[in-house]
């Protein structure tokens, strides 16, 4: 095997068709990374769910003097009565993690809420006991349990409201969830033209080299030989396209991903190991492609 | 070297064979003319040797080989023992003589070392000293064709199959490319050449097969083009 001799027909190849090799290379980039962009925003909404998993899923709000919720307008404020049978209730159902119950005083509620909204107006007018206590829970298994355990203790003495924060990710989850899948569809469909073009660009390729194709087959190159430019070419051009998009992924995730994160500023971060597996599997897909394409395009126009 | 079984080929679409129920043999260091008006079945013949086409009945032998048997990936393994010139010369336009004869055993995967001996050695054998940088469209008609035969020789091959390849050329630079080919048969290398050039066949006095609508109508060792008429 002379690499010399390949790569120089391969050279010549890629610059014959120099304008379907940049339309294949631009190609093959954008739908690279949009493969790579959807597979980021899989693995994004993976690590938010599993962030969320971990913590508070839902907060059991108990009555204070004033709440003026149906349920706590009558009774008045929390008694410690109702406190204990909130807390037996809650465990009861079995689906509270292990040591996912807490109970948070109106006093230590008081001073979060004055850490949060320190130098805000509204601290001048909050009094102490405005703030309710709750019980923050962490379940087992959030999405079959957290209904379970909302139901239990709702509308029960002393419960002014159950916020469930798995209801409200959820809708944060559809909108991560539609556009990954946008985002991955119209990767399929710019794949299917990477396909297409890759053949073509062979096609034509095959076609200019065709008095070379038909003196090698005629001194007795074999098959391989004949194909390895071909193929190489294909197989060039791909990673071209692979370098292009993996630039426009390391921006994807520097500028927009984590320019997200200041909406969001929980640990919730794309690592770069993830960015870097992204790439891999783009790689992959790019050469296997290219690669696949070329061959089975040349089996057509190089028989022997 | 080349023996042909009652080979038979019939084209697709086509009712009369282009060769019908041949049967020869070429030995080992022949040099064989083959004759015979347009479609009458060189070509065919030419490419069944190549296997570029499969007969539809009989058996082919080349080199010892049984083209039946041989396997796909083995036919450019064939193609390595059997040179071929053709009409059209068939060089690459973008490549000097030296680069168009590497050519051939640069795609075969020999050596550079190698190359760089044997080239220039097949270059002077069919007179091209002095011109090994130049370009196809530098040189003469005749001049082409010596490049085409330096480059189906370079590997040594056991047989050469020229076909019609003085038909672009004039008569008096026919003679020089005769004498290329003489030369090239008396390494021991069997010579099949298909042609129409009476004038070219009579002056060699070698074996004469003539085909006439698929079919062997005169095998005669010296024999000349038109004595069957």
């Amino acid at each position: 095997m002379r690499a010399q001799f390949v790569f120089s027909e391969v050279w010549i190849g890629l610059r014959r068709n120099l304008t379907m090799t940049i339309a294949l290379i631009v190609v093959v980039a954008i739908s690279l990374s949009l493969l790579g962009t959807g597979l980021l925003f899989v693995k994004q909404v993976d690590n938010t769910r599993s962030f969320w998993q971990s913590r508070v899923q839902i907060s059991v709000y108990l009555c204070t003097n004033n709440d003026l919720g149906s349920n706590c307008a009558k009774n008045g404020a929390v008694t410690d009565a109702e406190i204990a049978s909130i807390k037996n209730d809650l465990l009861a159902t079995h689906d509270v993690a292990a040591g996912g119950l807490h109970f948070e005083s109106q006093a230590e509620a008081w001073k979060q809420f004055q850490q949060e909204e320190a130098g805000q107006p509204i601290l001048k007018y909050t009094q102490p006991d405005q703030i309710p206590s709750s019980f923050e829970v962490r379940l087992k298994n959030t999405e079959q349990d957290a209904a379970v355990v909302s139901q239990t203790v709702e509308g029960a003495p002393g419960v002014s409201q159950v916020v469930d924060n798995s209801s409200i990710l959820n809708n944060f989850y559809k909108l991560l969830d539609g556009a990954r899948n946008a985002v991955v569809i119209i990767a399929a469909f710019l794949l299917v033209a990477a396909i297409l073009l890759v053949a073509n660009t062979i096609r034509l390729s095959a076609f200019n080299r065709r008095r070379e194709t038909s003196i090698m087959r005629l001194v007795g190159a074999s098959n391989f030989y004949v194909q390895l430019p071909f193929l190489v070419e294909g197989m060039i051009a791909g990673l071209f396209g692979w370098l292009v998009a993996t630039g426009l992924l390391i921006l994807v995730k520097s500028i927009w991903l984590n320019g997200l994160h200041q909406y969001f500023p929980y640990g919730i971060q794309l690592s770069t190991a993830d960015l870097i597996e992204v790439i891999i599997v783009a790689m992959i897909t790019g050469l296997l492609i290219c690669g696949s394409t070329s061959f089975l395009t040349l089996r057509r126009y190089l028989r022997v | 070297m080349i023996h042909f079984d009652n080979v038979t080929k019939t084209y697709a679409n086509q009712g009369r064979p282009a060769l019908e129920n041949v049967n020869l043999d070429v030995e080992k260091g022949e040099f064989v003319f083959l004759v015979g008006p347009s479609g009458s079945g060189k070509s065919t013949f030419l490419r069944l040797v190549l296997k570029e086409e499969r007969p539809t009945t009989g058996r082919i032998h080349v080199a010892g080989k049984d083209l039946a048997r041989l396997t796909n990936w083995k036919v450019p393994h064939l193609r390595r023992r059997i040179g071929c010139v053709f009409q059209d010369f068939r060089l690459l336009p973008n490549k000097n003589v030296y680069q168009n004869i590497a050519f051939a055993l640069e795609v075969i995967g020999k050596p550079r070392r190698f190359i760089r001996k044997v080239v220039p050695e097949v270059i002077d054998l069919v007179g091209l000293e002095g011109k090994r940088d130049r370009m196809p469209d530098e040189l003469s008609g005749g001049e082409q064709q010596r490049v085409a035969m330096a480059r189906a020789f370079v590997n040594r091959p056991m047989i050469l199959l020229a076909d019609e390849p003085t038909g672009n050329i004039d008569p008096a630079t026919s003679i020089g490319i005769m004498k290329v080919l003489d030369r090239i048969n008396r390494t021991g290398t069997t010579v099949v050449m298909a042609t129409h050039d009476a004038a070219i066949v009579d002056s060699m006095r070698k074996r004469v097969i003539e085909l006439e609508y698929g079919k062997v109508v005169r095998d005669q060792s010296r024999g000349v083009y038109g004595q069957a008429y």
